[in-house]
């Protein structure tokens, strides 16, 4: 990590509005290579935000460092006010260690775009793992709840399942089910429809369009699905070469673009449909 | 020379006697190996670069010089320092550490292929380090496992022989002290190579069977 004054970040953010993640001057590099650069970025409370982009734009990266999967170089990231990537010693901001960082990470859920369920296990028990492990709930209280969940992602017939049974669809609403499980107030959702067949895309975005509709959930998604980007956001941000080149309604950001990047790419998109 | 079938009768409760001890002395030495060779791979894997080194080097050197050595080392040298163990507990140790090193690479390579998604899904659901192991990394690395843990339960048991040296009453002391006696070798050393395989093909039947309902049984 580059020096920096840390004294320019607050130790934690107060008001009426605070944000429920914060992206605050973050940066991250491979070597020499930037993959992000200042990425400053505010995602409200309830908000769905859908992050676009071409390959290579750190769209992914940006998911990966708020579930702590990658580190950051610079900046602060910030979860329902606290710091995540950090934490208060004598008055400043330092590096936080791994328990301050599972404490606020609890917040957060992610599914993947290989699903990556736990393959020893049956649907449920995949569901059941983090309550029972994690949040020490008792068996039959994180059974129920999770039957529940399957339930609600049209999985409940497939509770006693092996993923290898499973196809991606399917596997994707039982991943969906799992992160809920841990009751998230923010979800991820990075590129989960990608690795699937186009029949079954459906199911799992009908399924995302539920939680957009009876949850307060926020969400932030990175997509190629740009007509499910479309329907189902508040937000879009076009992120380009580590920056977000664009961001808007998806009214105004797929229906009239400003800059020539954005433009470039959602044109080369449609035409690819 | 011809083989005579009364001794071999009246040798075989002798043998079978044997047969036990050589079966525990396998079983203890592989019990010790199945732990300690876990400890030393997830040593190898703490983020603590001088525990990882040593214990890297120390898992090689282990590999790379004779087990009846080690067995010698641990008999006969260990009085030097003041450590006098009984000849069982000098071989046990000795076997089991020297299985360890083997059975920590087995354990790394099942280990290493557990794809690096279900690290992150246990970030994703908050795991701890020690909760992810326990739950989701030893229970998947183990199927793919079980095929080179049985190779060396067999090679353990093969290699038993080497605590006659230190006079551990296993099959091959018992047939040399026969031997020994009688001057006459034929039978009690056919019947060690018997015994052996009597004991080696089903087992290593059993592994393989046990690895396939082990699979099953997980769902892979």
């Amino acid at each position: 990590m580059t020096t920096e004054d840390m004294s320019q970040y607050p130790l934690r953010l107060e008001g009426d509005n605070i944000p429920m993640v914060r992206f605050a001057n973050v940066r991250k590099s491979y070597g020499a290579l930037t993959v992000l650069d200042h990425l400053n970025l505010d995602i409200d409370m309830g908000e769905m935000v859908t992050i676009i982009g071409p390959s290579g734009s750190g769209k992914t990266t940006v998911l990966r460092m708020l579930m702590t999967l990658e580190t950051i170089n610079g900046g602060v990231i910030y979860v329902d006010g606290e710091p995540l990537t950090h934490m208060e010693k004598n008055g400043v901001l330092v590096p936080a260690n791994p328990a301050h960082i599972r404490r606020i990470r609890s917040k957060i859920g992610m599914c993947f775009q290989h699903f990556n369920l736990f393959p020893h296990m049956t649907a449920l028990q995949n569901c059941m793992e983090g309550p029972v492990q994690v949040l020490g709930m008792s068996k039959k209280e994180a059974e129920e709840r999770s039957l529940e969940l399957l339930d609600m992602v049209g999985m409940a017939d497939k509770a006693n399942q092996y993923p290898s049974r499973l196809s991606g669809g399917q596997q994707q609403r039982v991943a969906i089910a799992r992160a809920l499980a841990m009751r998230p107030k923010v979800m991820l959702f990075d590129e989960v429809t990608s690795a699937l067949d186009p029949e079954v895309i459906g199911e799992v975005t009908n399924v995302i369009r539920k939680l957009v509709d009876a949850h307060s959930l926020t969400m932030l998604m990175v997509t190629h699905q740009m007509g499910f980007a479309r329907d189902i956001s508040d937000r879009v941000c076009f992120f380009h070469s580590g920056v977000i080149a664009e961001q808007g309604s998806p009214a105004e950001l797929f229906g009239n673009p400003q800059n020539e990047r954005t433009k470039q790419f959602l044109n080369a998109v449609l035409e690819s449909n | 020379m011809e083989w005579r079938w009364s001794w071999v009768w009246e040798l075989l409760p002798q043998f079978i006697d044997a047969t036990g001890k050589t079966l525990l002395a396998a079983g203890g030495g592989y019990l010790i190996a199945v732990v300690l060779g876990l400890v030393l791979t997830l040593a190898q894997r703490t983020p603590w670069r001088p525990v990882t080194v040593v214990v890297r080097e120390l898992v090689e050197f282990i590999r790379s010089t004779p087990l009846l050595l080690q067995v010698f080392f641990v008999f006969y040298v260990g009085p030097q320092f003041g450590i006098n163990l009984s000849p069982w507990t000098s071989g046990l140790i000795a076997i089991g550490v020297h299985y360890a090193a083997y059975l920590s690479e087995v354990y790394r390579g099942g280990i290493e292929n557990v794809p690096k998604g279900q690290w992150e899904a246990a970030t994703a659901i908050n795991m701890s380090t020690v909760q992810t192991y326990r739950r989701l990394i030893i229970p998947q690395a183990l199927p793919p496992a079980i095929a080179g843990m049985g190779n060396y339960l067999v090679g353990i048991f093969k290699d038993t022989p080497m605590l006659s040296v230190i006079g551990v009453a296993e099959l091959m002391h018992t047939a040399n002290s026969v031997g020994a006696l009688s001057y006459r070798y034929l039978e009690p050393y056919t019947m060690v190579g018997v015994l052996f395989l009597a004991i080696s093909l089903p087992t290593a039947f059993f592994i393989a069977r046990f690895e396939k309902w082990v699979r099953r049984k997980m769902g892979m």
